[in-house]
């Protein structure tokens, strides 16, 4: 996904209402209505917010015979994934510095006196 | 929670409350990866991205009640964070409050906790307690440390575009 595309999903996202839709999205697809059942606004309201999620491509509305359910899109998830890995390895670098140095901690104090803190 | 060993940093994105949990094992007992974290002369030598130039401690009082502060440079630029360390249990347990000085109103609550392991090894449990979600994914998102503050300053700049 493209850098921007990123940031309009994450400014899609950094709205509580929004993020709450798409964890309810993330358990299963819901319509309108069911959504709205959940928020203290208007039909009319929590459909903009869908719209705010659907042009940034972060969830879709099918067309079935009755209803029309609102699903999160699967890459989305793939998005929230690739985040946490890279994040994961930002951590991982860091804490492989801190293995070095406890390398370095190591032979400078041959006898590790256990306890040995106050 | 799981007990297979931990060789590599594993994290936890928690969708009850606004936090990121991190578990990683070292080759090291405890008391020294305690050490690492409490003594500013180690810390500053592992602390922050790769990405940063270095990092200098300004204010370094490590007990429960103490307060700390330091800057990490980046391509000239100086991002200063500070923070007490509210509960120190030496070997044990380390819980301190973070923030960045510019957005010094958002603050997270980081909880460290160190078990030894068989083996002369050791376990770091290290969580961090943000004040919303979108802070937590943007942190997550960002990909390091300095994250939400870069996060929020790329989304201003494309957003006045």
């Amino acid at each position: 996904m493209a850098a921007d595309a990123m940031v309009t999903v994450f400014s899609a996202l950094a709205d509580e209402t929004r993020l709450d839709i798409v964890t309810r999205l993330a358990e299963g697809d819901a319509t309108l209505s069911e959504l709205a059942e959940h928020y203290d606004m208007s039909i009319q309201a929590v459909s903009k917010h869908l719209s705010v999620l659907e042009d940034a491509g972060v969830v879709s509305r099918r067309r079935e015979a009755q209803r029309r359910p609102v699903r999160l899109e699967a890459e989305i998830f793939d998005l929230m994934t690739r985040w946490i890995e890279r994040y994961r390895q930002s951590v991982e670098a860091r804490y492989r510095r801190l293995d070095q140095l406890l390398t370095q901690l190591d032979d400078q104090t041959p006898d590790h006196n256990e306890g040995e803190t106050t | 929670m799981t007990t297979a060993t931990n060789r590599e940093a594993h994290i936890t994105i928690d969708d009850k409350t606004p936090s990121i949990t991190i578990v990683r094992d070292f080759d090291a007992p405890a008391s020294a990866v305690y050490r690492a974290h409490t003594d500013p002369e180690l810390f500053v030598q592992w602390v922050g991205p790769d990405s940063l130039d270095s990092s200098r401690i300004d204010r370094w009082d490590c007990r429960s009640g103490g307060e700390w502060r330091y800057v990490s440079v980046r391509d000239r630029d100086e991002h200063w964070f500070r923070g007490c360390f509210h509960e120190i249990r030496p070997d044990e347990l380390i819980v301190q409050t973070f923030t960045y000085e510019p957005m010094a109103d958002s603050v997270s609550l980081g909880r460290f906790t160190f078990e030894d392991l068989p083996g002369g090894r050791c376990r770091l449990t290290a969580t961090s307690l943000v004040d919303s979600f979108e802070a937590r994914d943007a942190f997550v998102a960002s990909g390091m440390e300095l994250g939400v503050q870069e996060g929020f300053r790329k989304l201003d700049r494309l957003l006045v575009r």
